[in-house]
């Protein structure tokens, strides 16, 4: 029995260091589930103070850029408004409540940011307070750039679209054939198009948007435009790479968006057995 | 160690670990480059440093560099795995007694060809378990292999530099 203490007391920087990495590995794997803790992130208190403190002092480098995009986002919203008024003597008829409106919209400061790794995430200056919830989906005036991850009391980390794991429902607006993105993991200007069938004629330029199939994000967000089309590997898909239309080496402000509908079309899937997003 | 002695080194820490989060991390050239000047904290760490307490030292400053990170566990294991290594790896390479215990595995005591057959090996395993771990199951060997080529050189530069300028040779012995 001495012998086996001896023995362990011999060996305890090696089990000290095996302990510690069994942690380490147990973060590895609770962080890529999609809902982890929000104690070991950047979402946390006193890292998100320090992170938007950071941002305070640094926001101001990149005014100018940001006054750009929203002016020019504000160009595009007043020429829709214009052809949405309604002519003095028009009558008007409420349809459907189906057809209403069901997605609201928030706005968030972007405190941190990767685009380097191979999983790349965000953090913003909104939590739970402010309404926020996990998995809604994240863009900004150039195009789409996440989803929601973890929530805490004032902040939240988000997964960019420049993660491993995350796919984007969404469609080529000329031909409105269905695909899902997923960035590949190299450049972060670009990302694949999958799941596309071989017999659809792609072209390059053709621009690629959000479908609104997974109800995360409304259909119609710019993700990018078609750059390169090959028949690939896959037997059945063809080999598509995109331009994203978000540069996310300079992402100051997002907006979240909410679907209102989503408790009822979790339910409804739920009831009828299928796998959501 | 003396208290004042303990005192710099936690000072010497915190400091690397501000201006990696802070500043470092918003560093990456060409896109492959990364700057984990943190780790140098671990390396320069006093010879009389011993397992123990590298790997406790190891463990919280790779906890702390990882929330900022949003890489929860992938700098903790790496940096784990260096804090294991290197005592042993400093007593294969010096000889117990030519050297003061107190002293810094810096260039300015060691000279600069001695300081690099002991960085290199130890910030290579680091860079490996990371960009390897990270891009795990995305099937990306050579843009992992590029990123880790071009990371160990550019922190190996960044802390030579950073040696130079902050850290004084110690006299006597």
């Amino acid at each position: 029995m001495q012998r086996i203490f001896l023995f362990l007391y011999k060996i305890r920087a090696f089990l000290l260091f095996v302990a510690l990495e069994a942690v380490a590995i147990w973060l590895i794997a609770s962080n890529n589930s999609q809902q982890g803790s929000a104690i070991f992130n950047s979402s946390n208190q006193i890292v998100g103070n320090v992170l938007s403190t950071q941002s305070d002092i640094l926001e101001y480098f990149s005014l100018a850029s940001v006054n750009k995009g929203l002016v020019e986002k504000n160009a595009v919203l007043l020429t829709e408004l214009e052809s949405l008024r309604r002519p003095a003597d028009s009558a008007y008829i409420a349809l459907d409540s189906a057809l209403e409106a069901n997605f609201s919209f928030r706005g968030a400061k972007v405190i941190n940011n990767s685009l380097n790794l191979t999983q790349n995430h965000l953090t913003i200056n909104k939590g739970s307070n402010h309404g926020i919830k996990p998995g809604m989906g994240v863009f900004n005036e150039e195009g789409v750039v996440g989803r929601v991850k973890d929530v805490s009391r004032n902040y939240a980390t988000i997964i960019s679209l420049l993660h491993s794991e995350l796919l984007i429902s969404s469609k080529i607006t000329t031909n409105d054939v269905f695909g899902s993105t997923k960035w590949d993991g190299g450049d972060p200007g670009f990302a694949k198009l999958m799941y596309v069938p071989r017999h659809v004629v792609v072209k390059e330029g053709d621009l690629v948007v959000t479908s609104g199939y997974n109800a995360v994000f409304p259909a119609g967000i710019p993700i990018g435009a078609v750059t390169e089309v090959k028949p690939g590997t896959d037997t059945n898909y063809l080999d598509i790479t995109i331009k994203l239309s978000t540069d996310f080496s300079r992402i100051s402000y997002v907006y979240l968006v909410e679907n209102l509908q989503q408790a009822e079309l979790d339910s409804l899937y739920q009831s009828s057995g299928l796998p959501n997003d | 160690m003396t208290s004042i002695r303990i005192i710099s080194l936690a000072v010497a820490g915190i400091l690397y670990f501000l201006a990696q989060v802070l500043i470092l991390k918003n560093l990456v050239l060409f896109g492959v480059a990364f700057c984990f000047l943190y780790l140098m904290f671990i390396i320069l760490l006093p010879m009389e440093v011993k397992t123990i307490p590298s790997l406790l030292i190891s463990f919280v400053l790779g906890l702390g560099v990882d929330m900022f990170y949003d890489t929860m566990g992938i700098h903790t294991s790496a940096l784990l795995a260096v804090g294991f290594v290197r005592s042993r790896w400093l007593r294969m390479l010096v000889s117990s007694g030519t050297f003061d215990e107190d002293m810094q595995p810096t260039v300015v005591n060691m000279g600069l060809q001695w300081f690099l057959s002991y960085s290199l090996p130890l910030v290579l395993i680091h860079h490996v378990v990371f960009f390897y771990v990270e891009s795990l199951g995305t099937g990306l060997f050579f843009d992992s292999l590029q990123k880790i080529i071009a990371s160990v050189i550019f922190v190996t530069i960044m802390s030579i530099i950073v040696q130079l300028l902050f850290y004084r040779r110690r006299r006597g012995i």
